[in-house]
C-alpha cells in the first residue's frame, strides 16, 4: 500500500475542499498518508503533489521540515522520551538509558520487529506527570523503569490498543467538514468583554483624570 | 510613467543618494558606488534574506541597527552604514559560519578563481576560522541531472537555485531537504532535475555546488577568454558571452539584457556549442564524382562549380537555393545579391517550409519582445513556446504572473502556457481561421465554448494598441495557409495590433529582411518595391516571384533545376516530405552543401563547401524582434572552412562576376543604403557601447543619453571576466529595453518607406483555403509538434545533449484513448495507409484536440516525416502492447 486507498481518497478530496489553496493541505494530506502506511512512501509524497498541484520535491522538503513527518519507516509505536529540564530533574535521562536498553535501539532506531521506534524529546508539555513520555503523541508519566517495561508490554500485548493508535493517526475522529465553530457565542462573549473592558477603561481614566491634574 | 522619475534620497556612508522607491537598500548603493557584499541577493531573482552576508547598519528609532540590505527598502532619510565596525563584524561572523561546513576544496573546485565565496572571503572575512568540529559530509558531487552535478558539502544554501527554478522555471524539481545543519538542496528520488533551463542554476550558483557536466574540469578561471555574442540556438537572440580556452568552446554565460534574456539561457543554447567542438565538423571542400568523393582545394572546388553554374545562367530558373536561416545577416545580404542579382533567381528560400508566409512579417507592424510582455493581451498562435523559443518562455511566464499580461491561447494540445493563460482555446486542425473568426466577430450570440466566450471577452475589451500576436507555427503537419490566414483575419480585424515572430530558426528573421526568401528584396521589400539605391548597386533584379522550398523540391524532382544550393540546410531531415527530398536531389544535377556538419542531403551533394561555425567568424544578426546584434568571433575557423559570405564572393568570382565585397565593413557600407531597413547603421555602430543589446530595427529614435555607470556586481554571474555586463544595466529599471541609441541616426524616411508597406488587408494577400476533408471514423489528424531537443544535427553532435532527447511518442486526447480503448502508456504503431511508424508510447492528455494525434518531430532520423507528410492526412493508431 503505498497510494491512497479509495477511502482515504475520498477523505483525502474532502480536506483539500476545506482551503481555498489546494496547497495548503499539503500537510493535512501528509498525516492522512501517515495515518495510512505509518509513515511517508514516495508514492504517497507523488500522490500528494498530484493532488494538491506541487511538486514531489517540494512535498518532501515539507515533510522533512517537520519532525511529526516521517520520510523513513517508523515503528508501529513512536517512544518519545523527554530529556528536558523538568523531566531530566526528575530522571528523564535515565529513563532514556532505560529504555534504549529494554528496547534495544538507540534514539533514532527501530527494533527489529518493527514495534518500536525509540525518540529523545524535547518539552512536550507534560511537567506535572515528569519523567513523561509520549507514545504516538499520547502521555504517560510519570514513568520508571518498571513502569516502562510494563508500557511497553502492554502496548506489545494489545492492551492499550484503544487507547494509542498505531502510529500515524492523530486523531479518531474523521472530519468531512470544518469544525462547527459557535461564531454567535463566541462574538456575543466578545462584545460583552469589550464592553466590560472599555467601562474599565473609562473608570481608570476618570480617576486618573480627578487625580491627575495635580501630577 | 511619472513613478518611473519619481526618487527618494537616502545616506549611505555619508554621502546622499537617490534611488527609486520599492528599490533595495542593496541595488541603490550599487548604482550609488558602493558595493555591499552578498551571496543570496541577485538582481533577477527575488529577494529571500537568508545568507546574511549583506547586513548593513541602518538608523532606526532605537539607533542603528544591522538590516539585511537585500530585503530593506529603501526610504526617504534613510541613514545607512555599511563599513561601520559593527557591520564588519556582522559579515566576519556571517562569513566564519557559512564557512563551518564549506570543505575549502578550492584547489579541485571548478569554481575556484571566480568563485564569490572565495573573493568575498579575502575581502571582507575574517581571515580565520574557530570552528575546531568535524565538517558535516556528503557523498559528492551527486548528478542530479544529465547536465548538473551537486555538491553539497560546497553548498551555502542561498536558495538562488531553488528560487530560480520554482519563480523563473516554475518547475520545482529542486528544494531544500531537511531543516537545520542536515539542510540540503536535493531533487525527489528518482525525479531528475530534468529542466529546460538547468543551466541557469550553475550560472548562478555563488559557489561550485553545481556544475554543469560539459564544463567540469576543462578549464580553470583565469585561462579563460572571452568576447560577447548573440546566442544561434534559436531565434531569440540571448545575449552571451562565448568563453574558450586553447582554441576550444568550453562555455557559454548567459548576459544580462534587459531587452531580451534576462541573464537566461535555454539548455539547448547554453551547452549545443558542442557541436561546434565536434569531430565530424567539415574542414576541407569535396567533390564528388559519383560515389567517389575526394578533398579537394577552394581552387579545384571553385572550378568544378563554375561549369554547370555557367551553363546553369543561361535560365536563371534552374538555380534555386534552400536554407541560410542559419547564415549571419552579412552572409544573407551577399548571397541574396548573388542569387537574385547575379544568378538572377529569385527560388530562394530561407524557410524549409516549416515556417509562415514571409508576407505575413514584412507587411505587420512588428512587435518586440517589451511590446509582448508589456501588452494588454498577447495571442499566441504558434507552437509551444518552451520547446520552441524557451527564453521567450520564460519572459512571457512572468509577465502573465507579475504584470497582468493575459494570454489567449490557441492551440491544437495544450502547452508549457496553458496553466499561465487567461484563456485556452483547443482547436483542431483546419478550424484555426474559423476559431479566430469567431473571437473577433460582432456577432450578438454567445458562443458555445467557454474558451472562447473568455477570450473573445477579452480580445473586445482590449486596447487594439496593446495587443500583440505571436505568430509561429502551430502545426509542422499539413498545410500552414489556414493558420496564416487566422494571423491576418486576427490582425485585419484590429487595426494597431502588433506582430511578435514566432519563427524559431536561428536567423530565419534576418533572412527575411535580407530578402531571403522568394519575392522579397532586403529591407522588406517586394520585388517592385526595390529602392533606387538598391537597383544601381543591383544592376537586376527577378521579375517573376520564385519558388518556395517545397515548390524547389517538386520542380527538382521534375528535372527543372541544374543547380541546388543548401546553405546549412537538411531538406531531407526538415523539409515536410523526405522522399520528395530524396529524389529532388539525386536528380538534380549539381547540388552545393555549404555546411558546417555533415547531414542527411550532404551525401547527395556533389561539391561540398566547408563553412565557418558561429564563434569563428564575425557577424551580426537578427532576432524575433527585428534586433541586430553582434555574433562575436571567439576561435580560428575549422580547417579551411570559411564565412558563408566569403563563399559567395568565391562563387561570384569563378563565374567571372564581382560582388564588390572584400570585407564585411564593404556590406554594410552597401546594406545601409540600399535596405530602408537598415538605414544608417554600421558595424561600428553596432558594437559600440549604447548598443550592446543590439539595435531594433528600423531605427526609430536617435536622441538618447545612456548612464555611464554599469553595475558592479560581480557575484550575480560569478564567471563573466568583464564585470560590466554581470548585473542589469543601471539605466534600465522600467522594464523596457531601450529602442533608441546615441550615435545612430534614425532616418524618418527610411522608416516610413519600411511602415509604408505595412498593410491594412493582409488577409488579402493569401489564397483561399482548399476544402478541408472530413474526419472519417477512427481516423485521426496529425499534428506535429517541436520538441527543444529533438535530435537535429546540432543536438547530435553535442554529446551532452544528445541523450536528451525524449523518446518517441504520440499523445491523444481523454475521449479519444477512450473512443480507441488504449490506455497511457501502451506501445502503438502509427499508420497513414502506406508507411508505419512503429513502438511509439501513448501518451494521454486531456489538453489535446478531439480526433487528433499529436507526434513529437524528431530530427535527424527524419521517421516522422516519412509517416506524417502532404496536406489532408489522416492517420490510424494499432495497439501493440499494454
Amino acid at each position: 500500500m503505498a497510494r491512497f486507498t479509495p477511502d482515504m481518497e475520498t477523505r483525502a478530496l474532502a480536506v483539500i475542499e476545506l482551503y481555498p489553496e489546494r496547497r495548503s493541505a499539503t500537510i493535512p494530506l501528509c498525516h492522512l498518508a501517515q495515518e495510512q502506511d505509518g509513515y511517508l512512501t514516495r508514492e504517497a509524497m507523488e500522490q500528494i503533489s498530484e493532488l494538491v498541484g506541487i511538486t514531489p520535491a517540494e512535498v518532501l522538503g515539507t515533510a522533512s521540515f517537520y519532525d511529526m513527518l516521517h520520510t523513513e519507516p517508523v515503528g508501529k509505536y513512536l517512544v518519545g522520551v523527554c530529556t528536558n529540564i523538568a523531566c531530566l530533574l526528575k530522571g528523564g535521562e535515565e529513563l532514556l538509558e532505560h529504555a534504549e536498553q529494554a528496547l534495544g535501539v538507540a534514539p533514532g532506531g527501530t527494533t527489529d520487529d518493527g514495534m518500536f521506534t525509540l525518540e529523545e524529546m524535547e518539552c512536550i508539555a507534560h511537567c506535572d506527570k515528569a519523567p513523561a513520555v509520549q507514545v504516538n503523541y499520547r502521555f504517560f508519566g510519570p514513568l520508571g523503569d518498571e513502569s516502562f517495561d510494563s508500557l511497553v508490554e502492554e502496548l506489545r500485548g494489545g492492551a492499550l490498543d484503544a487507547v494509542v493508535p498505531p502510529h500515524g493517526t492523530l486523531s479518531r475522529v474523521h472530519r468531512t467538514s470544518g469544525i462547527a465553530v459557535p461564531l454567535a457565542e463566541i462574538i456575543e462573549a466578545r462584545r460583552s468583554g469589550d464592553l466590560l473592558e472599555a467601562e474599565r477603561a473609562r473608570a481608570k481614566a476618570e480617576a486618573e483624570g480627578a487625580g491627575g491634574n495635580q501630577l | 510613467m511619472n513613478d518611473s522619475d519619481a526618487t527618494v534620497k537616502l545616506v549611505v556612508d555619508g554621502h546622499e543618494i537617490q534611488a527609486k522607491p520599492g528599490e533595495m537598500i542593496i541595488a541603490a548603493a550599487e548604482k550609488a558606488g558602493v558595493l555591499i557584499p552578498r551571496f543570496c541577493y541577485h538582481p533577477r531573482l527575488e529577494p529571500v534574506g537568508v545568507c546574511r552576508m549583506c547586513l548593513v547598519e541602518v538608523k532606526g528609532p532605537r539607533g542603528f541597527s544591522l538590516q539585511p540590505a537585500c530585503y530593506l527598502p529603501v526610504a526617504e532619510g534613510m541613514e545607512v552604514v555599511t563599513n561601520s565596525d559593527k557591520a564588519k563584524k556582522a559579515q566576519d561572523g556571517v562569513l566564519e559560519y557559512l564557512l563551518a561546513n564549506h570543505p575549502l576544496d578550492c584547489p579541485v573546485c571548478d569554481k575556484g578563481g571566480e568563485c564569490p565565496l572565495q573573493d568575498q572571503t579575502f575581502v571582507y572575512g575574517p581571515g580565520e576560522s574557530r570552528f575546531v568540529e568535524e565538517k558535516r559530509h556528503y557523498p559528492k558531487p551527486i548528478p542530479i541531472s544529465k547536465l548538473v552535478y551537486l555538491d553539497r558539502e560546497r553548498c551555502i544554501q542561498c536558495d538562488r537555485c531553488t528560487r530560480f527554478a520554482d519563480d523563473v522555471a516554475g518547475e520545482a524539481l529542486i528544494n531544500f531537504i531537511g531543516r537545520g545543519g542536515s539542510i540540503q538542496v536535493n531533487t525527489f528520488p528518482d525525479k531528475p532535475f530534468s529542466s529546460y533551463f538547468s543551466g541557469n542554476t550553475v550560472q548562478i550558483c555563488p559557489v561550485g555546488a553545481l556544475t554543469a557536466t560539459p564544463y567540469r574540469f576543462k578549464a580553470r578561471p583565469w585561462d579563460l577568454e572571452q568576447v560577447e555574442s548573440t546566442c544561434v540556438g534559436c531565434s531569440v537572440g540571448c545575449q552571451i558571452v562565448v568563453q574558450s580556452s586553447e582554441n576550444e568552446l568550453v562555455r557559454y554565460l548567459g548576459l544580462d539584457s534587459e531587452a531580451v534574456n534576462h541573464s537566461w539561457l535555454c539548455d539547448k543554447g547554453r551547452f549545443g556549442f558542442e557541436s561546434v567542438n565536434s569531430s565530424d565538423r567539415l574542414g576541407t571542400p569535396t567533390i564528388r564524382n559519383g560515389t567517389a568523393a575526394k578533398e579537394a582545394s577552394w581552387t579545384e572546388a571553385m572550378a568544378k562549380l563554375a561549369e554547370p553554374l555557367n551553363r546553369a545562367r543561361k535560365r536563371p530558373e534552374s538555380i534555386a537555393i534552400i536554407g541560410g536561416a542559419h547564415l549571419a545577416n552579412e552572409d544573407l545580404y551577399v548571397w541574396s545579391k548573388l542569387a537574385k542579382s547575379i544568378f538572377g533567381t529569385d527560388s530562394v528560400d530561407a524557410q524549409l517550409g516549416d515556417g509562415l508566409d514571409p508576407r505575413l512579417l514584412t507587411r505587420t507592424n512588428r512587435a518586440t519582445i517589451a511590446d509582448a510582455v508589456g501588452a494588454e493581451v498577447l495571442v499566441l498562435l504558434s507552437g509551444d513556446i518552451r520547446e520552441e523559443l524557451p527564453v521567450l518562455f520564460l519572459r512571457l511566464r512572468e509577465a502573465a504572473i507579475s504584470s497582468g499580461l493575459k494570454i489567449v491561447e490557441l492551440t491544437h494540445a495544450a502547452t508549457s502556457l496553458t496553466p499561465n493563460a487567461a484563456a485556452s482555446i483547443v482547436v483542431s486542425p483546419g478550424q484555426v481561421e474559423a476559431t479566430v473568426r469567431s473571437l473577433v466577430e460582432q456577432s450578438g450570440q454567445e458562443p458555445s465554448d467557454p474558451s472562447i466566450a473568455v477570450a473573445k471577452a477579452i480580445i473586445a475589451g482590449a486596447d487594439p494598441n496593446r495587443i500583440v500576436v505571436l505568430a509561429g507555427r502551430m502545426n509542422q503537419a499539413g498545410s500552414s495557409l489556414d493558420q496564416e490566414r487566422a494571423i491576418a483575419t486576427l490582425i485585419d480585424a484590429k487595426p494597431g495590433s502588433k506582430l511578435l515572430s514566432g519563427l524559431r530558426r536561428a536567423n530565419v528573421n534576418g533572412a527575411i529582411d535580407m530578402g531571403f526568401v522568394p519575392g522579397h528584396l532586403p529591407g522588406r521589400c517586394a520585388l517592385t518595391e526595390g529602392s533606387k539605391e538598391l537597383i544601381d548597386a543591383w544592376k537586376q533584379v527577378p521579375t517573376q516571384i520564385g519558388r518556395s522550398t517545397p515548390e524547389i523540391l517538386a520542380a527538382a524532382a521534375n528535372g527543372e533545376i541544374d543547380v541546388l544550393f543548401l546553405i546549412g540546410a537538411d531538406p531531407i531531415s526538415d523539409a515536410p516530405d523526405p522522399e520528395l527530398s530524396e529524389r529532388a536531389l539525386a536528380k538534380v544535377g549539381t547540388v552545393v552543401s555549404v555546411e558546417t556538419l555533415p547531414n542527411a542531403s550532404t551525401r547527395f551533394a556533389s561539391i561540398i563547401l566547408p563553412a565557418a561555425a558561429f564563434t569563428e567568424r564575425m557577424g551580426s544578426t537578427t532576432n524575433v524582434e527585428s534586433r541586430i546584434s553582434l555574433l562575436g568571433q571567439k576561435l580560428v575557423s575549422f580547417g579551411l572552412s570559411r564565412p558563408e559570405w566569403m563563399i559567395a564572393v568565391e562563387i561570384a568570382a569563378a563565374i567571372g562576376e564581382d560582388l564588390g565585397f572584400e570585407s564585411m565593413h564593404d556590406v554594410w557600407r552597401e546594406l545601409s543604403v540600399v535596405s530602408p531597413l537598415h538605414r544608417g547603421l554600421s558595424l561600428q555602430a553596432l558594437g559600440s557601447p549604447g548598443t550592446r543589446e543590439g539595435v531594433l530595427v528600423p531605427v526609430r529614435r536617435s536622441r538618447v543619453s545612456i548612464a555611464s555607470n554599469r553595475s558592479l556586481d560581480p557575484v550575480a554571474t560569478p564567471g563573466i571576466i568583464s564585470v560590466e555586463h554581470s548585473g542589469p544595466p543601471s539605466s534600465s529599471g522600467t522594464g523596457r529595453g531601450s529602442d533608441a541609441y546615441p550615435g545612430i541616426e534614425a532616418n524618418a524616411s527610411a522608416v516610413e518607406s519600411v511602415d509604408s508597406r505595412i498593410s491594412g488587408d493582409l488577409l488579402d494577400l493569401l489564397a483561399t483555403p482548399n476544402e478541408v476533408a472530413p474526419i472519417g471514423s477512427g481516423d485521426l489528424v496529425p499534428v506535429l509538434r517541436r520538441r527543444l531537443f529533438d535530435g537535429g544535427t546540432m543536438l547530435v553532435r553535442s554529446k551532452n545533449l544528445t541523450e536528451l532527447a525524449p523518446a518517441p511518442r504520440v499523445t491523444v486526447g481523454g475521449s479519444t484513448a477512450a473512443s480507441m480503448g488504449f490506455a497511457a502508456g501502451s506501445k502503438v504503431t502509427l499508420s497513414n495507409g502506406t508507411s508505419e511508424l512503429p513502438d511509439l508510447e501513448l501518451v494521454v492528455d486531456r489538453g489535446v484536440a478531439d480526433g487528433v494525434v499529436v507526434v513529437d518531430l524528431d530530427g535527424e532520423s527524419g521517421l516522422t516525416r516519412r509517416v506524417i507528410q502532404g496536406e489532408n492526412l489522416r492517420l490510424t493508431i494499432k495497439l501493440e502492447s499494454v
